[in-house]
Order: C-alpha cells, then structure tokens, then sequence
C-alpha cells in the first residue's frame, strides 16, 4: 500500500506513516546487503558487458570461448558433477542406513554430529589431510605398498588430478548430503510402506513405485546444492594443486592476483561465467525444494 | 529384513573407514617430523612459530568482529521481519541465501574493483579500511547460517507477545530487543556465532585476496614450504571446528532441557 493511496483520511495517514517507520527497521539489512552483496556482484555483471572505455560490448563473453578458459570450465565442471554425483548416492546410502536401516540407535545422532562437523572441515586444512593421507608419502600410499604391494602411483593415480581432488571433496560433499537427506527420509512414513506391503509389493516395488517418485526432487535438488558447492570451492583445490590443476575458481584467483588473461573485462566475463552456472543449479534447486515439500507435509 | 540389516551396517562401515582414514593418516604424518621416531615435535614446531600466533589471534579477533556485526544486523532485522513485515520475509531470506549461490571468489572480486582506491569509498587504502571489508566479507558468507539460526529461535518463541507485554510496562525498541527478544534467542544466537566461528577461522579465499594476514592464507603459505608441520595444523584444525560443532550441540541441549515440556 502506497503513501499516496491511503493518505486521504486521518487514520489512513497515521497507518501509512507507521508503515514507513516499519520498513526503516530493515533498512540496515538491505544497505548492507546491497553494499557487500548486490553491488559487488552487479558491478562484475556490468563489467562482463563492458570494454574497456566503458562501452558496450559482447566481446568479452565471446573471449570466454577461448581454449584455456573453455578447458578450465569443463574440468571445473566434470568435478562438481562427479563429486555431487557420487557425494549424493554415498550420502543417500549412509544416510539411508542411519535412518531406516535398522541399526542401533546411536548411530544416528553419531553420524549427524560428525556430518556436522566434516562438512565445515573444507579448505586448507582439508588438503593437507588428503596429502598426509593419499600424496606420495601418505599413509595410505604407504600402507599399499607395504601391505598390498600396490604401488599407487604407478598405477598413474595422482592426488593432484581430477580423481584426487574428487576424492578429496567427497569429504565435505557427503556429510553435506546426509545432513540435507536425513530429513527427507524422515519424511518417509511409516505408512506408506506398509500400505505397499499390504498391497503385495516388493521392496523394489515400493522404492521405485513409492519412496523414490517422492524423494526425487529432494535427491536432485540436494545433488544440485552440491554441484554448487563445488563449482565455487577454492580454497582446497589451490592449497592440494597450487595452480597446477586449471580451474575456473584457480583461473579466476590468478587473474584477480595479476591479472593473467590481460584483460579485466574478461576477468568480469570468467565471473559473470560462474555465477551463470551456481545461479542456474540454484534456481533448479529452490523450484525442485518447493515441489519436493508439498509431498512431505 | 536381516539382508538390508547388514547392507547397512556396510555402508556405515565404509562410510567411516573413509572419513577417519584421513584423520589417522594426518595423525600419523604429523607425528613424523623426528626422524625414526614418534614425537609432537611439528605441534612444538607450530604452536612455539610467531607467525602461527599472530594470524591464530588475527582470525580469532576476525571471527569475534563477524559475530558482533552479524548478530547487530540479522538480530533486529529478522525480528522485525518477523514481527512487522512478515511479507518480506522471502525477499530477505533470498538475500541471506544468497552467499550460497554467488561464489565467494566472485564476491570478493566484485570488493576488489568496487573498493579500490580510485573508488568512492577507497576501503582497501588503509589498513583498517582492508579489515573492515574483510569482516563484512564474512559476515556475508555467515549470513546464511546466522540469518537462519535467528529466524528458528525467533519462531519457536511468541515475538508479538512478548513485545506488547514489554511495550505496555513501557520498554523501548532497544530495551525489548536487548533485555526481552535477545535473552530468549541466546541459545540460537550462539549456536550461529560457533558455526561462525568455524567458517571465519580457517576462511582462505577472502583474507587471500584482501592480503590480510589471517590463518587460513598462513595455513596455505605453510602447506606449500613445510612437509610435516602441514599436518599437524590440520588435527589442530579438526579440533576447533569440531570444539565449535561440539558448542553447538551443547548449546542445544541446554535449550531443550530449560524449556518447559
């Protein structure tokens, strides 16, 4: 309701000055908001559309195109889909056992304090237990060739590659997953399968013809949340690689550092590239949450 | 029945065996630096570094600054959202979602070129300035997680109740806020400033690129000139975030034991 539209009668303006002072009371949220959220992130869309003098152009977007810039998207890419792919289906296994496996009930409380905590243990921190673990000295290297006779690394793994960084962000998607999915399991009722039962139907049955159509949306969107978290994760690759390893998140913090494409409306472009993408999965996230709640309540 | 029984007693196994691998490997290679022998020498090594207690201290004051800031200004706001402005509270916990969907690395570029020195408010000129922008920084990347801690606590007590009780024995905004809403909330509020706390310690990419000396920059100098101390930092590490989750849970379970019912 607009000031103008209420104005005519004594009360109408006493209610719409009240209303003006309501929306004073957010006011610190939104400025800061705008100042650390909105404008730095709309001053780099603009930038993406701009040359250098401040014109107009698309150039910058088509510079994307270029094949260094190209490949370190696609790695980027295929390991924030491959960590939240498999991130998802161990999580939903593990999560699945903590729920309706059957085990004892300390398990569940056990594994969520834990997810808790493996979830914030990310970055630098994370790296270096991954090298201290799978690296060329790393205990479990060690223990292979000691125990197994496998030599790991002639088998041409390598912790400083897609497979090893995979692996290592598994340690914080999985727990993410699990803290997301337990929830929605709890969802399940108790009900519904033993209707199905009643029914005749198998466990198979029921899991594909039940459970799953509901589970789905919060499967996906939560595979989704964890494409996102991946695709925008720095700090563990940069600390396991240094800048080895091209991708987007190590492209971009070189070029903020020095500027390594020559050219800072491309930098823009890079990350008008990125938020594109996490916006884009996120979207797809918040619709597929909305769909996903009208079945669990 | 007996079948998924031991198909999930598998998957927990596994599940575990990957999760605390790492933790005994970091273990074990920390305990390495003395050669042929076990020893907390890289502990010694790490703890005794001046370097490792100046940006220890530097993230500690860091996080404490988030939390101020971040409870000042989610506090009041999702009070007010939930008291006044009820329509606006998609609009605001879209904002506060927000962090999540918009990398940090492109936050703090957009800072970067936004407050520069050629800039408006040149924030990066000075020393102070740097810190600030940091510390919003952060409570940007908290906003999420603090934003929706608040919000759970504010729901779980009656807000207007409380207010028309404490406005009709003549209380202020200010002392409703501060002395009524803040004490019903603490438990919430604090279980927020521990998750707080566990980003701002260890958070590399901002403090990286703003040159402040924080740990997680010092953590990253470390792991790429040291074999063993690397590790060491690591369980230390584990052992604030999982103290910090531990807070959290015990925060919880004192909420839940002091309410009635």
């Amino acid at each position: 309701m607009s000031v103008a539209e209420s104005g005519s009668t004594t009360a109408g303006v006493r209610a719409s000055s009240a209303s003006v002072l309501a929306w004073l009371g957010v006011v610190p949220f939104f400025l800061f908001a705008g100042l650390f959220l909105i404008l730095p992130t709309g001053f780099l869309i603009v930038g993406a559309f701009q040359d250098a003098q401040g014109h107009f152009t698309l150039a910058n977007l088509a510079g994307l195109a270029h094949p260094s810039i190209v490949k370190a998207y696609t790695i980027s890419l295929e390991i924030s889909v491959a960590s939240a792919l498999a991130g998802a289906a161990i999580g939903f296994a593990l999560a699945h056992a903590a729920v309706l496996g059957g085990l004892p009930a300390w398990i569940r409380p056990t594994l969520s304090t834990f997810c808790g905590v493996a979830s914030q243990f990310a970055g630098v921190p994370l790296a270096f237990a991954f090298l201290a673990t799978l690296g060329r000295t790393g205990l479990v290297t060690w223990a292979l060739m000691q125990w197994g006779g496998i030599n790991l690394y002639a088998t041409g793994f390598n912790l400083l590659t897609f497979t090893g960084l995979t692996l290592t962000y598994l340690y914080f998607q999985i727990p993410l997953m699990v803290l997301i999915l337990t929830p929605a399991l709890d969802g399940l009722r108790r009900e519904w399968r033993e209707a199905a039962e009643t029914l005749g139907a198998s466990t198979g049955q029921y899991w594909r013809q039940v459970a799953l159509p509901i589970l789905w949306p919060s499967l996906l969107g939560a595979t989704l949340l964890l494409f996102a978290n991946a695709f925008g994760a720095v700090a563990t690759a940069y600390a396991l690689t240094g800048s080895s390893l091209n991708i987007v998140t190590i492209l971009l913090y070189a070029q903020i550092r020095g500027d390594v494409l020559h050219d800072q409306n491309l930098g823009y472009a890079l990350a008008l590239g990125m938020i594109v993408i996490t916006g884009l999965s996120n979207v797809a996230y918040i619709w597929l949450r909305s769909w996903a709640e009208r079945w669990i309540r | 029945m007996r079948r998924s029984r031991f198909g999930s007693w598998l998957a927990i196994t596994l599940g575990s065996l990957y999760f605390i691998v790492p933790l005994i490997g970091t273990f074990e290679f920390s305990l390495r630096m003395k050669r042929g022998t076990y020893s907390f020498e890289a502990y010694r090594v790490v703890l005794a570094d001046p370097h490792f207690q100046a940006s220890f201290t530097y993230s500690t004051l860091l996080a404490l600054a988030t939390i101020a800031v971040g409870t000042i200004l989610v506090v009041p706001t999702a009070y007010w959202v939930q008291l006044r402005l009820r329509r606006l509270r998609p609009v605001v916990e879209f904002i506060t979602l927000m962090p999540l969907v918009i990398p940090a690395i492109v936050i703090v570029f957009g800072y970067i070129r936004l407050y520069n020195s050629q800039s408006i408010l040149p924030l990066t000129d000075s020393s102070f300035g740097t810190d600030a922008l940091l510390c919003f920084g952060c409570v940007t990347l908290a906003l999420p997680y603090l934003y929706r801690s608040v919000d759970t606590g504010l729901r779980a007590i009656d807000v207007r109740t409380l207010t028309e009780a404490a406005e009709s024995l003549g209380a202020g905004w200010f002392t409703i806020l501060t002395r009524v809403i803040f004490p019903n909330i603490r438990s919430a509020v604090l279980s927020g400033a521990f998750l707080t706390f566990a980003i701002v310690i260890g958070e590399f990419t901002f403090a990286s690129l703003l040159n402040r000396p924080a740990f997680g920059p010092y953590l990253q100098l470390v792991g790429a000139n040291r074999a063993y101390e690397p590790a060491a930092l690591a369980i230390i590490a584990f052992v604030v975030t999982w103290a910090c989750m531990g807070l959290i849970q015990v925060v919880g379970t004192v909420r839940d034991a002091g309410r009635p019912k």
